[in-house]
């Protein structure tokens, strides 16, 4: 700039020149807040963002949006190395049980945060999968995902079969399947290893790990493995399942086609259903409570703030997180455009739960996953339950696909994890 | 434009070369040293890596003791060595006879075969995998409405049992790499003397007889190139099976080669210090069976 004048400045003049340039930016701070989201969550907080500017107009909020998979290496990089840490990290429930047994994120029980005081206010199992084994509470829930049975109302009839057949135990919903099978030609469910999933985490005490307890002992061999085996063997057995992975075009074709009867998932895949998979089977689908009086959860969503994050904007930080959490109305409104069952519980009593919904055929589905809800309980993620998860799913996959003995692929999976439970 | 620098900026002769040289040495330092260094370092470390780089701890050897009792390590090394073998050898014994074939019967459409032969080479990986991901499909793919129309029978499911997966995974890096290869026995048989052949046929050889004792010695020093080539591509084979698996090593991890498992040891299941052992464990068998091909080139006949 100052060569385009023809003048050959002095360093001192240079530097002046740099002061009173910087000075104005020094005195009224641009101030940016940075929040690492994944997709759906996004849009909430980018949804919360005119609210927050009329609070704080001088406080930029800049949402980094990635992939699911993606944000969440991202964000194990970021606190990894404490480089590109954002002021607020958005997490999904798993992640959450993974990351709270290292330290990288903020103890929320301490001040200036104080998060304890705010317990009663979430969906009590939420709140405690953000809680560690050492107590901290290292994240704030802010969607869960209630289990639920959802089924085909018209299928059921043809088959003679009502609601109550499908959900007093497991072994009534096996057998329906039967039945519904040969009146209909449909699939029970689009693949066993779903039933092994919820089977294993169903009757779980509080506290207990689903994989490990809290000494690392290896559980698989319980009864609550054995009976999920023997159940997905069952259902094999008699071809219920259409082993289709979730999500592929294949389970799609099978719910848009009516070849699905059922579908044992989280409370928002009425919203998917309806959205994308089969908005043409609008009304012919019923939600229930999960077999057997089951109450699991699939999926939810946190915030958190890094420990290392930069700790002058850590108070802001703490301000935007208990907006998205604790705002009734931002809470509805996430619940309204992207299918976010609200963690807070004072949202629970409102007449938006009794509303009927007419992708379920007018049913009001959302006062049972209210009550799914509160009936949830948390479980301890271990450190290897990634690991666990992969090699329960093989070894069922063996059960299934070679017959191997039930017992000894459960004695085979305990091994192997045995060897890593405690590294 | 007869700008002169001034006297301190201007580069002396005695540094030049270094910072001509430095841009590599830059991105090699920060690229290739920098992460072979922290690998080892972390082959001793036991590290939560959420909690920031000050949680790593000193465990000595453990994560090397860990990964020779993992069974899921020498599982991840069987499929690669299968995978190595099953993808490696016949890429070699097509490679070779093609090449002659492609340098005897073509003239002016030569580099348009060759061309042909080459282009999976540089073709990403991603599509590959996509594309053969459809034509290995169960009930959509092009390979199974072949095979069903030539032999009837049921539907395979390619990528869904561990008995069909790793060959099609064997044969998607053969279909890869054999146009790499040819190229390089082109090259070779482009040096081999023409008299060689001339003298030959006056002697009265076939051309079988010629191929054995005239191209196949001459043949030898890049047959051990692309050998040790194929064993140190095949041992860290990565990308086709991580991708045709969406990144899980398969049913039974049946397609789990050591690469991707010790990528999964890190990302997946959080062990990172597990992993690097893994790491440095896998390039010793590399530089092993490195070693050993040298050897098997050497002891037939002089130095290969």
């Amino acid at each position: 700039m100052n060569s385009a004048l023809g003048l050959k400045p002095s360093r001192r003049a240079c530097l002046v020149a740099g002061l009173t340039l910087a000075l104005p930016v020094q005195a009224a701070p641009a101030r940016k807040l940075t929040v690492a989201a994944f997709p759906m969550l996004d849009e909430i907080v980018k949804a919360a963002l005119p609210r927050w500017r009329q609070l704080h107009p001088d406080v930029d909020v800049q949402v980094v949006s990635r992939q699911f998979s993606d944000h969440h290496t991202a964000m194990t990089t970021a606190l990894s190395t404490s480089v590109y840490l954002p002021d607020v990290m958005a997490l999904e429930s798993s992640y959450v049980g993974r990351f709270a047994q290292g330290g990288g994120l903020e103890d929320l029980r301490l001040a200036p945060y104080n998060a304890e005081r705010l317990r009663p206010r979430f969906v009590p199992y939420a709140y405690e999968q953000a809680v560690n084994r050492r107590g901290a509470v290292v994240a704030v829930p802010t969607d869960i995902g209630p289990g639920t049975l959802l089924y085909r109302t018209d299928l059921l009839s043809r088959a003679g079969l009502t609601e109550a057949d499908l959900t007093l135990s497991w072994e009534s919903y096996v057998e329906a399947g039967i039945k519904l099978k040969a009146a209909t030609g449909a699939y029970l469910v689009s693949s066993a290893q779903a039933i092994k999933d919820i089977v294993i985490r169903s009757g779980l005490k509080p506290g207990e790990g689903l994989y490990f307890d809290q000494d690392s002992r290896v559980l698989v061999s319980s009864p609550r493995f054995v009976r999920a085996f023997e159940l997905a063997r069952k259902v094999r057995h008699h071809k219920l399942d259409a082993r289709v992975n979730p999500w592929s075009n294949e389970w799609a074709e099978g719910f848009r086609r009516g070849s699905l009867a059922t579908e044992l998932s989280g409370a928002w895949m009425v919203g998917q259903l309806a959205s994308w998979v089969a908005p043409g089977t609008k009304g012919l689908w019923r939600a229930a409570q999960l077999p057997g009086q089951t109450f699991v959860s699939y999926g939810g969503s946190f915030y958190a703030i890094p420990r290392r994050a930069a700790p002058e904007k850590k108070g802001l930080a703490w301000e935007l997180i208990q907006m998205l959490t604790l705002d009734r109305e931002r809470q509805f409104a996430a619940f309204k455009a992207q299918d976010a069952f609200p963690a807070l519980l004072e949202t629970l009593d409102d007449p938006l739960f009794d509303q009927p919904l007419p992708f379920l055929g007018g049913q009001a589905a959302r006062g049972l996953w209210r009550e799914a809800a509160r009936k949830i309980t948390a479980t301890q993620v271990h450190k290897q339950a990634n690991f666990a998860d992969e090699v329960i799913g093989t070894e069922l996959e063996n059960v299934l696909e070679y017959g191997k003995d039930i017992g000894r692929a459960l004695a085979d999976a305990e091994r192997l994890l045995a060897r890593r439970a405690h590294r | 434009m007869n700008m002169r620098w001034p006297n301190s900026l201007r580069l002396s002769p005695r540094w030049a070369p270094y910072v001509f040289i430095s841009p590599f040495l830059v991105l090699f330092a920060v690229f290739g040293v920098f992460p072979l260094l922290f690998s080892l370092y972390l082959a001793f470390q036991s590290w939560e890596p959420t909690s920031g780089l000050d949680a790593m701890e000193f465990v000595g050897l453990a994560n090397f003791s860990f990964a020779l009792q993992d069974e899921w390590f020498w599982k991840s090394l069987k499929n690669t060595a299968w995978l190595a073998l099953a993808s490696g050898v016949p890429q070699h014994l097509v490679a070779i006879p093609l090449a002659v074939f492609i340098h005897n019967s073509f003239k002016r459409m030569r580099d348009a075969v060759v061309g042909a032969y080459f282009l999976p080479y540089i073709t990403s990986t991603v599509a590959i995998a996509i594309m053969f991901s459809s034509l290995f499909s169960t009930d959509f793919g092009l390979i199974n409405a072949g095979l069903h129309a030539l032999f009837g029978g049921e539907n395979i499911n390619w990528l869904g049992r561990p008995e069909h997966i790793k060959p099609a995974i064997a044969f998607i890096v053969f279909w890869r790499y054999v146009g790499f290869n040819v190229v390089l026995y082109l090259a070779a048989l482009q040096t081999i003397p023409k008299d060689l052949y001339e003298a030959a046929t006056m002697d009265g050889a076939g051309r079988v007889q010629q191929f054995f004792y005239i191209t196949l010695p001459s043949l030898k020093p890049m047959i051990f190139f692309g050998v040790t080539l194929s064993v140190i591509g095949g041992l860290q084979l990565f990308e086709e099976p991580f991708i045709l698996t969406g990144g899980k090593g398969g049913a039974d991890q049946s397609a789990m080669t050591s690469a991707v498992y010790l990528y999964r040891m890190a990302f997946d299941f959080n062990d990172f210090g597990g992993a690097s052992a893994m790491s440095w464990l896998l390039f010793l068998v590399v530089a092993l069976m490195t070693w050993l091909t040298n050897r098997a080139f050497r002891t037939r006949g002089g130095a290969a």
